[in-house]
């Protein structure tokens, strides 16, 4: 009964991946000139907002116990259909933009659905979509598209103008809109709790009673959402779409989904720890861009390093929990099969 | 009759039935729709023709899909091949050089620092897996994306070109008539062969797959297989990285083996090794990675655009992955034990 001031455990990553950002931030503003300019803050995240969106998406099949692999190219997909479909269609953006919408929830419930009922590994199921998408990108067109759109255009080029000089851009008020939404879910709706009761433990999760079968549908589904609103968001900022671009973007995504203090088995983790993760790497990169002579292959090392730093600290954390909790069962056995030892002796 | 069926049932049996079966419709789709698939030619004492591209094209795959079958029958797998191919490309280019038609460095101390920098990488994922616990997906992937990060740092970020001669014998030169890289292939696979199914150390590995903790407990080393068989798959990559950089003539961090992670595990996958480890089957990787070869082949040869090929691999993927799921296995034999086949 007694409440302890400490920290629960359970916050600790989320605590290190937002200390990490604060430290890493300051090192910027010590280190560089111009670091300070609160513009720096939000091109973190006008340049991360597609990733953000999709990380947002990964966290939940992560905490599921599940992997998408699609992301990426579903992003591409969706940059280079909807350029298609613009140009050489003249369809509305107004019919475009939902179109593709509706395709990721097809294209993300297809997935769950083959990994829920032929009971095969999301990892595979993902690649074959990764595949799948990537390659039609290509069958529609080979080469960048432009997208000249005039309702791309001023949303792309828009921007929201803070205070003094700074600005974000519309895509950071859907990554506001779809953050909030999805702590909604998450934290706050049947459907959230029963992500993480099955990222805990599958099996008990069904004995419960919970809609297991269902969820993990709609975790994909919903997902695939994710990625196309974020390729959408993607298309709005480059103006252009082709097959190549975000390739590797999945493990970009994971990798903010870890380094945000989400447990790659499941379970455990909380959104906002995402955004953390997101802008980590932004700040990373940010960081090698001020320094100058630093090549930007150095951006892949740092995330790859941290990224083990991160499930390296997990690790430590849920294996000293779990060596508690064993513990405490040890006692609590102990305690109830005392009583009970005297009387089958006594038999 | 019952002779036949007996050694029909055999096959069927056997881990190759299935991949065989896959690859036999490839080439009955080419032999129907392009018969120049299967036409030989020798031109100066080589073998030429697109059976022989298969197979050359394929070597560094199947060198790929024979370490990544070992890993995936531990019960893990390896995403990081792609980047420690380039890698080995990286180190054996920029030892070789590019400045003369000499090279910088003795070549056979070039290949093999090579392959010890792939060694090396693969012992690192062996460590993280078997030492640091981490789940072999993510600690691969941290090698995947750091790895053409440490390409890159190799080569300072330029691709590098190279004009040695003898360098190009081991992606481009024949032996015997056949591609060299034919000859690397299956002297990998006939160690691996060896190693696996005339020592011990395949049951090891095919307990460490099926449950790595009563493995433990029965006195197999778990850890020590683990590492041994991940380093053992950077150094199929690094041999795959050795014929890729020397058939470009260059290292190219950024490009050489992407995305060849998915083919080897589809390799694998189509050769009826499961990815919840265990029994592996290290022919029917090679089948795999021929299949996934001779599909890529079979689309360019028939004319149809290069990038329908992923959109193709996608299908085959999911096809193969569904016929060997438990619901459609468990259909099927429901399905012949109603009609009283004999199975």
């Amino acid at each position: 009964m007694k409440r302890s001031w400490s920290i629960d455990r359970k916050f600790w990553p989320l605590l290190i991946t937002v200390s990490l950002f604060v430290l890493l931030y300051i090192y910027g503003i010590i280190q560089y000139r111009g670091f300070s300019s609160p513009q720096v803050f939000f091109n973190l995240l006008v340049d991360n907002a597609f990733l953000m969106i999709t990380s947002i998406g990964m966290t939940f099949v992560i905490l599921s116990g599940g992997i998408d692999l699609s992301v990426g190219a579903v992003i591409a997909f969706t940059g280079v259909l909807s350029a298609w479909l613009l140009n050489h269609f003249g369809l509305s953006p107004a019919i475009v933009i939902p179109l593709m919408l509706l395709m990721g929830v097809v294209f993300g419930a297809t997935m769950g659905a083959i990994i829920e009922f032929f009971k095969v590994q999301p990892f595979i199921v993902t690649l074959a979509g990764m595949f799948f998408a990537r390659g039609m990108s290509f069958v529609i067109s080979t080469q960048a598209q432009t997208i000249s759109d005039p309702f791309y255009r001023t949303i792309g080029l828009y921007r929201i103008h803070l205070w003094g000089k700074s600005f974000i851009s519309a895509n950071v008020v859907i990554v506001a809109i779809v953050l909030i939404a999805a702590i909604y879910l998450a934290h706050f709706t049947r459907f959230g709790r029963t992500v993480y009761a099955i990222g805990g433990n599958e099996q008990s999760a069904l004995l419960m009673g919970l809609p297991v079968r269902r969820t993990k549908i709609l975790i994909y589904t919903l997902n695939g959402f994710c990625s196309t609103l974020a390729g959408v968001v993607f298309s709005i900022y480059m103006l252009s779409g082709h097959g190549l671009y975000v390739s590797g973007l999945e493990l970009d995504a994971i990798a903010s989904v870890v380094i945000g203090g989400t447990q790659l088995t499941g379970g455990v983790g909380y959104v906002i720890g995402t955004v953390f993760g997101v802008l980590i790497q932004g700040l990373i990169q940010t960081i090698i861009m001020f320094q100058g002579t630093l090549s930007s292959w150095w951006t892949k090392i740092a995330v790859g390093a941290l990224t083990l730093i991160f499930i390296g600290v997990q690790s430590i954390i849920y294996s000293s929990k779990r060596k508690r909790m064993a513990s405490a069962q040890r006692v609590a056995t102990a305690t109830t099969t005392a009583p009970a030892a005297p009387a089958t002796a006594g038999d | 009759m019952n002779d036949n069926t007996g050694w029909w049932a055999r096959l069927r049996r056997t881990g190759i039935f299935w991949p065989l079966v896959a690859l036999s419709l490839v080439f009955l789709f080419n032999l129907i729709f392009s018969p120049q698939f299967f036409r030989l030619e020798i031109k100066d004492g080589h073998l030429f023709g697109s059976l022989v591209d298969v197979l050359n094209r394929g070597s560094p795959l199947m060198l790929v899909a024979i370490g990544m079958t070992a890993v995936i029958a531990t019960a893990g797998v390896d995403l990081s091949v792609g980047a420690v191919i380039a890698i080995s490309a990286a180190t054996v280019t920029v030892l070789i050089g590019s400045v003369t038609g000499e090279s910088q460095t003795p070549m056979w101390i070039a290949i093999l620092a090579a392959l010890g920098a792939s060694l090396l990488a693969g012992a690192w994922n062996g460590l993280l897996v078997s030492r640091a616990r981490i789940q072999p997906m993510v600690a691969t992937l941290v090698l995947m994306v750091a790895g053409r990060g440490i390409a890159q740092l190799i080569t300072n970020g330029q691709i590098i070109t190279i004009y040695y001669e003898p360098f190009f014998f081991i992606g481009g030169g024949y032996l015997l008539g056949l591609p060299f890289p034919v000859f690397i292939v299956a002297g990998v696979f006939a160690f691996a062969w060896f190693m696996t199914r005339r020592t011990a150390i395949g049951l090891f590995i095919e307990s460490v797959g099926t449950n790595a903790s009563s493995s433990f407990h029965s006195g197999i080393n778990e850890k020590n297989i683990k590492l041994v068989i991940y380093a053992f798959c950077g150094l199929c990559a690094g041999f795959a990285g050795l014929i890729i950089s020397s058939n470009l003539k260059s290292a190219d961090a950024n490009n050489a083996g992407l995305q060849i992670e998915l083919d080897g595990i589809l390799a694998v996958v189509i050769g009826g090794t499961l990815m919840s480890g265990g029994r592996f089957s290290l022919a029917g990787s090679i089948l795999g990675a021929l299949l996934v070869q001779s599909v890529s082949t079979t689309i360019y040869s028939l004319g149809v655009p290069p990038e329908v090929v992923q959109v193709v691999k996608a299908v085959v993927v999911l096809t193969v992955v569904l016929l060997y799921s438990d619901v459609v296995k468990n259909g099927l034999d429901k399905l012949s034990q109603r009609q009283g086949v004999p199975s």
